[in-house]
């Protein structure tokens, strides 16, 4: 068994471990765990097959920005996790069943023959940020600005449909403030000057 | 050497867990999330393996774009989750039943 091998079925093993873990445990927060392990797990095949900045953008994007904002709204939201659970033991058999399934039916067409390939058709770049970035920025530059302007609508979306106004909450309006005339704010009273004998 | 299929193989064990997770949490949006985050991961190892494999940088050009759509669906998710659980206070998706659909 080459070093290679050894990193492969090791890291896979960890990656279906940590998979299984994500869709059996309890709490909500280990399960967003059990999936970032499993991020960090892929990335590091993806590694093996000399993608470094697909496995280093999973990272940094998945672990460091999707992931945390899991975390954030599991912690955020205040949740009963009983009602959630019930049904586990219902559904547990048939869920696996059809997944043994999918997993049997397309682990044998993974058997047929052109899967067998132990050899890449063509030598991996050496740069693979540079080969890349030199197909994005030519072939595939529409998609890349398409895929810019789905990122902006989703910050905007998830800005819109968090945003609320609350009636309790103390501020400043500025118009309100520019507009005030001084007879609002300023009473003459006309009175008697006081005589020295009422002092 | 490792086979193309073995890398193959383990994409689709990742897609069966997911798909089972989606029975067995059924209840949880959040976790139901996280299930599609992980088919989309399996997807996305197909992709490198693919694309490892033939030589083809093609392929990872498609899991970046994966990679995009699938950040955007999870903060517009999470963003509808947060605003359900602030109107209903629950995300049971038994309970989800205003539409009656």
């Amino acid at each position: 068994m080459t070093f290679e091998q050894i990193i492969f079925y090791l890291f896979s093993a960890v990656l279906v471990t940590a998979a299984v873990g994500m869709v059996t445990v309890r709490n909500p927060v280990y399960a967003a765990l059990c999936l970032i392990l499993s991020f960090f797990t892929s990335a590091a095949l993806w590694l093996l097959l000399e993608a470094e900045f697909l496995g280093i953008v999973l990272v940094l994007v998945y672990v460091g920005a999707v992931m945390v904002l899991f975390l954030f709204v599991i912690m955020m939201l205040d949740l009963n996790l009983d009602p959630l659970k019930e049904g586990f033991a219902r559904y547990a058999p048939v869920g696996f069943l059809v997944a043994a399934v999918i997993a049997v039916e397309m682990i044998m067409v993974l058997q047929s023959g052109p899967f067998q390939t132990t050899t890449p058709a063509a030598a991996a770049p050496a740069n693979n940020t540079e080969a890349l970035g030199a197909i994005l920025y030519t072939d595939y530059v529409y998609p890349f600005e398409i895929a810019a302007v789905i990122l902006v609508v989703a910050i905007i979306a998830a800005i819109v449909l968090t945003l609320r106004r609350r009636p309790d909450a103390r501020k400043q309006d500025i118009s309100q403030q520019v507009q005030v005339r001084r007879e609002d704010r300023v009473r003459l009273v006309k009175m008697k000057a006081e005589t020295k004998e009422q002092a | 050497m490792i086979p193309l299929s073995h890398f193959l193989i383990v994409a689709a064990l990742l897609f069966a867990i997911s798909v089972a997770g989606m029975f067995i949490n059924r209840k949880n949006v959040l976790i139901l999330l996280m299930c599609i985050e992980m088919m989309l991961l399996s997807v996305n190892l197909n992709f490198v393996a693919f694309s490892h494999y033939l030589g083809d940088m093609a392929g990872q050009v498609f899991v970046f774009f994966i990679l995009t759509v699938a950040a955007a669906e999870a903060a517009i998710g999470l963003a509808i989750l947060v605003v359900l659980f602030r109107n209903r206070r629950t995300i049971n998706v038994q309970e989800l039943d205003a539409m009656k659909g």
